[in-house]
């Protein structure tokens, strides 16, 4: 009786045919009868970055022709751009809060917030951010296996003790990581997972490549856990 | 019985119902008339009878019980009071319901307590009071409480100006009260004291929400109340609830036919985990069940003994997952009417499609409106899926990020009764993802395939199209909602001179000007109200509406989030009643 939507596509195929052609998928703030606006996958210079409302504190914007010095910083700028990097790029902050737009009771925006803890996950190279509650979880074994389940083109190997993610499809290795409270990008998994509850502001699969220059304990003044 | 010529033609009756009626004598008497006549329910019917003729208006107006006032500024309390004398429950809608979305500015007025102040001197025996989008304040919930001995029902949906100070007064003071039923409202929580204001003699209790409030209420006091009410049918708990108390009340009133849980997730011993199960298997009256707040994969098998018979599962406040949705709704086969968050995304809409064959009604709400990163909702494809499996949908309320023209076009295909139809594509303006067109040929589709197409509110890229469309197609349209759309005055224009049903039109941020403006000037005295902000009207172009429609009430304020500093909020609206009098300095009435 019933065939959902186009037969043998999934929400996932769907997802990752939209990443191959960016423009497409591409949702950009406009007024009506504007063309989309902006390009995606430009780097951003300076003075677009420090609108961006992504993470916490931006300790790494120093300015977009700098060279870093502190290698850290440097893979951390260049890591923001490319998650961001795939977001069409935003129009000033005034034009993007429209009041009583979307049409949604105030009653109905703090749904999110009142509940447990919800973090963004960015995979690089997708085009679509995904939320997962890590009170739902108990585990790094649990939280991993649910991003596997997310993002299902991956398979976990090893995770407990390599904790990457294999991709099949292209071969690659993806490094769980996350932002912590005072901003700064770890390795997820070495400190207890209450901690890291605690702490984690949002995740990011990285590829193994570019998790070269963080080490675990990236700062050591942010270094709180005594063991891992 | 003779019937009377003129209850079989009422324009005779109407070309001289006083000599009709006085020249003949009645084939039934006033009473026997009046008490058929209260056999009328709805408001529709009550309406038509009162215009056949003299005799029937007023066995109408005086068996009259129930009146609904849809714009609390179309007519006062005064002449309310004496066209109806024997009222004993009152509706009355407020603001405007751009009020909802931050659009109207405080202290605009809808005051209950100019009307309060009428109905105490005329309706002693007021009953029931239902208000949406009215100010309320504690002062006026106690002159409520205290003047109306016989005060049974009350429902406030979407009110300001009250805390749950007033509502003390209410459970303090209404001995005979049945209903309390406080939803979404901005008032000030201070605390939960209010549910021990409960007299212990005080049983008459069958329907209590307060879901919506935030402060603890004392559990005790919930309890012994929910145990001496053994008529409570409806109990909806806020989230300071937890599962094993909400345990204990289950056992207390396991006939409750609608149902609010509170927060859904603790630390449950196996023991208390069996116990939530029982208490579930044993509530088989459930017919609506809602609130789940946080709930998790972990505790909601306890609810599946429950839901066998539910017609409306709300989750618009669970942030569920698309799993977590499939397993539940496996059990709710006779489903008609289901909200979600967009969390469940389009694999939870699949599951939809796949168990819920009856289902009517759909809403999805967005998890994270205002959000401008790309965060995974539903797509169109949800849509479509709910749409494959659920034939008999009537009506939708769907928040998503992208939007095909194509897959709309199947959608109304595949279910074509839709009364309601609310899409709202977030990103304002925005065309289809897929073909970057306007999304003109999907609201087209809409109108040309849903001949019951009662409400519409459109969203997206649209040009006049869109509009010439509704203008043709849609005659049965009553309220249509438009926003960040159309190119031209001719939209609007085709809209007021195309639907002949039209009764309550709403728009923002719309290329409209004062030639759209004026084009509807016979058709707002059909309708109940017209709202237009960040619009292209200027003040001269309201000013030549008041004037030329006297009998409209045209109200202007000015645009404070405007950038020019030239755009105006316009509220048209017919009333009996003539301009408001409690209107404040921001409010000027043309």
């Amino acid at each position: 009786m019933s065939a959902p939507g186009r037969a043998g596509h999934s929400p996932e195929m769907v997802e990752y045919s939209g990443a191959m052609n960016l423009d497409e998928t591409e949702l950009t703030l406009g007024l009506p009868g504007g063309e989309s606006r902006g390009k995606s996958g430009t780097k951003r210079g300076f003075p677009d970055t420090i609108d961006l409302s992504i993470g916490a504190k931006r300790r790494s914007l120093t300015g977009g022709g700098e060279a870093a010095k502190d290698p850290d910083i440097a893979v951390a700028e260049r890591r923001e751009d490319e998650v961001s990097g795939t977001i069409s790029s935003k129009p000033p902050a005034t034009k993007t809060q429209v009041v009583g737009w979307p049409p949604v009771r105030s009653f109905r925006k703090n749904v999110m917030t009142k509940s447990c803890k919800f973090v963004k996950v960015a995979v690089d190279g997708a085009p679509y951010l995904r939320k997962v509650d890590l009170e739902m979880y108990s585990s790094y074994q649990q939280l991993l296996a649910a991003l596997e389940g997310m993002f299902s083109c991956f398979t976990i190997r090893k995770y407990l003790k390599e904790r990457k993610l294999m991709d099949p499809a292209n071969g690659g290795e993806y490094v769980p990581t996350y932002e912590d409270k005072d901003g700064d990008w770890m390795l997820v998994g070495d400190v207890p997972w209450k901690m890291f509850v605690e702490s984690c502001k949002r995740l990011r699969l990285m590829k193994g490549s570019e998790a070269v220059g963080l080490a675990p304990r990236a700062s050591a003044s942010t270094c709180t856990s005594s063991s891992s | 019985m003779r019937a009377l010529p003129e209850l079989m033609d009422p324009k005779r009756a109407r070309e001289s119902p006083e000599s009709a009626v006085l020249s003949r004598p009645s084939a039934f008497p006033d009473e026997v008339l009046e008490r058929i006549l209260s056999l009328l329910d709805t408001h529709k019917d009550r309406s038509s009878a009162s215009l056949v003729s003299k005799a029937w208006y007023h066995a109408e107006r005086w068996s009259r019980a129930r009146v609904f006032i849809g714009n609390c500024y179309s007519v006062s309390a005064e002449i309310l009071v004496r066209r109806f004398p024997n009222i004993r429950s009152v509706t009355l809608k407020g603001k405007p319901r751009f009020s909802d979305f931050n659009l109207v500015p405080q202290n605009w007025g809808a005051d209950i307590h100019s009307w309060l102040l009428v109905f105490a001197e005329h309706y002693p025996s007021l009953e029931e009071l239902r208000l949406k989008r009215m100010t309320v304040t504690d002062q006026s919930l106690e002159f409520l409480a205290l003047k109306f001995p016989n005060f049974k029902s009350l429902s406030l949906l979407s009110c300001d100006g009250f805390s749950t100070d007033g509502l003390s007064a209410i459970a303090t003071h209404c001995r005979n009260l049945t209903e309390l039923d406080i939803q979404e409202n901005g008032i000030d929580d201070i605390s939960g004291n209010w549910l021990n204001c409960f007299p212990d003699n005080f049983t008459s209790l069958e329907v209590l929400n307060f879901a919506s409030l935030n402060s603890e209420v004392n559990f005790d006091s919930l309890e012994r109340l929910v145990t001496r009410c053994n008529l409570l049918r409806i109990l909806k708990v806020n989230k300071t609830i937890t599962l094993d108390q909400l345990q204990r009340l289950l056992v207390r009133a396991p006939w409750l036919t609608e149902l609010g849980t509170g927060s859904f997730i603790q630390e449950l011993t196996p023991r208390q985990y069996a116990d939530l199960e029982t208490s579930f298997k044993g509530c088989r009256n459930l017919q609506t069940l809602s609130g789940l707040s946080e709930a998790t994969a972990l505790y909601l098998p306890a609810l599946y003994p429950a839901c066998a018979n539910l017609t409306f599962l709300n989750l618009s406040y669970a942030a569920l997952q698309s799993e977590e949705l499939a397993r539940l709704l496996a059990y709710c086969a006779h489903l008609r009417r289901l909200w979600v968050l967009d969390t469940v995304e389009d694999k939870g809409l699949e599951a939809v499609g796949q168990n819920c064959p009856l289902l009517e009604e759909l809403r999805v709400f967005p998890s994270d409106p205002f959000d401008e990163e790309i965060v995974h909702g539903v797509t169109e494809l949800g849509f479509l899926a709910v749409s494959y499996g659920c034939r008999k949908l009537r009506y939708v309320l769907y928040f998503c990020r992208q939007m095909t023209n194509a897959a709309v076009a199947t959608i109304v295909r595949n279910c074509p009764d839709f009364t309601h139809f609310r899409l709202c594509i977030m990103n304002p303006g925005q065309p289809d993802y897929l073909t970057r067109e306007p999304m003109d040929e999907a609201f087209g589709a809409v109108v040309k395939n849903c001949p019951k197409l009662q409400r519409l509110a459109v969203s997206g890229l649209l040009t006049d199209l869109t509009f010439e469309y509704i203008g043709t197609f849609a005659k049965n349209l009553e309220t249509l909602s438009v926003a960040f759309a159309g190119s031209s005055d001719l939209g609007m224009q085709c809209v007021l001179e195309g639907c002949p049903k039209l009764r309550k039109l709403e728009i923002r941020d719309c290329p409209f000007g004062n030639k759209a403006l004026l084009s509807g000037l016979e058709k707002y005295e059909s309708m109940r109200s017209l709202w237009m902000s960040a619009c292209k009207i200027t003040m001269n172009g309201c000013r030549l509406l008041a004037r030329k429609m006297p009998r409209l009430n045209v109200e202007v304020m000015k645009d404070e989030e405007s950038n020019d500093g030239q755009s105006y909020k316009v509220y048209v609206y017919r009333s009996v009643a003539g301009p408001r009098r409690d209107a404040p300095p921001f409010v000027l009435t043309l």
